[in-house]
């Protein structure tokens, strides 16, 4: 089986990559683009941990194909902070308010989900900027945490929308 | 990493050419080479259902055939009926303001579909296609090869639910379904030669390894509801956990009012067997009353009957039936005039 040459847009750059046909986005974007921020939990769309933003819109890395996902805009986590390279040396990132909120409320422990987390909060907070608990709640369902009991997860949301 | 198996992805810009491709391919044939049967092609939407299951190799093709990029496949149209594309996503039916105030079952059922991100990628034509689900199936490979398999992997084992069963006893699970027979749903099918229309009573059969009537070869393409007028519907869904489950006991339900009195009625189940089914006999009841407690008794009594659970699923059997029973009566409450 031969790979397949592929141009993603992923954080607002274009990337190409040889990629097998049976490889998931996760796999794309964790083995071939090094951005391990986008985690590998259940791997069977059960667990949220890979979520990304297609367009904006929250889906699983796990169980989608990179090959049917065209020229749409791909964000992970590694594109929550203010511009593409933010990070690298000389080019101080500013964290998204969400990352900040996170960091500020202890809305992670072992930190596992909160990539995750974070994407899909970012996808709820562009379509409803001042969401209630419940609709909250509802949007963060399909991200399992099995530290926080999410009142820290909701609290950041809450407080990161509050700053907007 | 939990990789799916190696196969050839194809990507047919129309129904035409996706039913084409299936027939190319041996449509229905089955690959006897990996140990156990398995298609050796196969149609993908969403990916949401198969995607999980190749990753267990419960499926293993060797050609997929990806509708994401049919032309037209996504949509809700309006033209004295309802006509939605079977690309159409589950959140985009959830959120629809015409389905939720009108065909308001099928809007709450796609809302209660497994969690927003999966919800977001799957489609209603998948969820139509949902493959059964089973306590004894739904497992990894390692743990379905020291167990022997099962019979819906390998038809010459027994069904592990009931060693004497000559059928599959896996459970039907698709949220949408029971909400679509009771708006009196029909779908159409596409194949290389040409289409068919079939009323989704009519699909599905108790048979846990081919739950519905559809031949391989054939791509669901629409799915048609009648105009809703004067119909109030809902549904209702038990589950482990609110926020992310399969059903293990649901009902649909709908009523027409003729001023203060049912004059039409219909009442389905899913997750109680392996097949989605209408209970006439808790619908016959409700018409030309008023939804008195009486009668709504009379039909989550109908309801309980008719549902059998068995022990493949989360929730014990009775606990399941009397889900069914208590549903039905929560169901049939809502829909009396506010």
């Amino acid at each position: 089986m031969t790979k397949q040459l592929l141009t993603l847009r992923v954080n607002g750059e274009p990337r190409t990559i040889a990629a097998d046909s049976h490889h998931t986005l996760l796999e794309v974007l964790r083995e071939e683009l090094g951005l391990t921020g986008t985690k590998h939990g259940c791997e069977l769309g059960e667990c949220g941990a890979c979520t990304v933003l297609v367009d904006g819109v929250p889906v699983l890395a796990c169980l989608t194909l990179p090959a049917l996902v065209g020229d749409a805009d791909v964000t992970t986590v590694e594109g929550l902070a203010n511009g593409a390279g933010a990070g690298a040396p000389g080019r101080e990132a500013t964290l998204h308010p969400l990352q900040i909120a996170f960091a500020e409320e202890g809305a992670a422990q072992c930190g596992y989900c909160t990539p995750g987390m974070l994407m899909t909060a970012k996808a709820l907070l562009d379509t409803t900027a001042r969401p209630t608990r419940a609709q909250i709640a509802s949007a963060i369902s399909g991200n399992l945490c099995r530290c926080t009991g999410y009142t820290a997860i909701y609290e950041a949301i809450e407080k990161a929308a509050s700053r907007a | 990493m939990l990789r799916l198996p190696r196969f050839r992805l194809v990507e047919p810009r129309s129904y035409g050419e996706a039913a084409q491709l299936l027939a190319e391919n041996g449509a229905g044939a089955l690959d006897r080479s990996k140990g156990t049967p398995t298609l050796r092609v196969m149609l993908v939407a969403g990916g949401t259902d198969l995607f999980p299951n190749m990753k267990r190799r419960q499926f293993t093709p060797e050609v997929l055939i990806s509708l994401a990029r049919v032309r037209d496949a996504s949509g809700i149209q309006r033209n004295g009926h309802l006509d939605i594309s079977a690309g159409t996503t589950l959140s985009a039916i959830a959120h629809d303001p015409g389905i939720r105030e009108r065909s308001t079952a099928l809007a709450e059922a796609a809302e209660v579909v497994s969690t927003p991100q999966l919800r977001n990628m799957g489609t209603i034509g998948g969820n139509i296609c949902l493959d059964t689900r089973c306590n004894w199936y739904d497992q990894s490979l390692f743990w379905r090869t020291a167990e022997g398999f099962c019979m819906k992997t390998n038809p010459d084992v027994v069904c592990r639910v009931a060693t004497s069963s000559p059928r599959c006893l896996a459970v039907a699970s698709a949220d949408t379904v029971p909400a679509l027979l009771v708006l009196g749903a029909t779908v159409h099918f596409e194949d290389a030669e040409g289409g068919r229309d079939v009323a989704l009573s009519e699909l599905y059969r108790e048979d846990g390894i081919r739950p519905m009537a559809m031949r391989q070869d054939e791509v669901l393409t629409d799915i048609t509801l009648p105009e809703a007028d004067g119909w109030r519907s809902t549904y209702l869904k038990m589950r482990d956990r609110n926020s992310f489950d399969f059903p293990v006991a649901a009902v649909a339900a709908a009523v027409r009012w003729d001023g203060t009195r049912v004059s039409e009625a219909r009442v389905a189940i899913t997750a109680l067997g392996s097949r989605p089914q209408l209970v006439e006999d808790a619908a016959r009841p409700l018409v030309g009353t008023t939804l008195d407690d009486v009668t709504i008794a009379l039909a989550a009594e109908a309801v309980h009957k008719a549902a059998r659970p068995l022990d493949n699923t989360s929730g014990t059997i009775s606990q399941r039936k009397r889900a069914a029973l208590v549903l039905t009566e929560r169901a049939l409450r809502s829909l009396r005039p506010a």
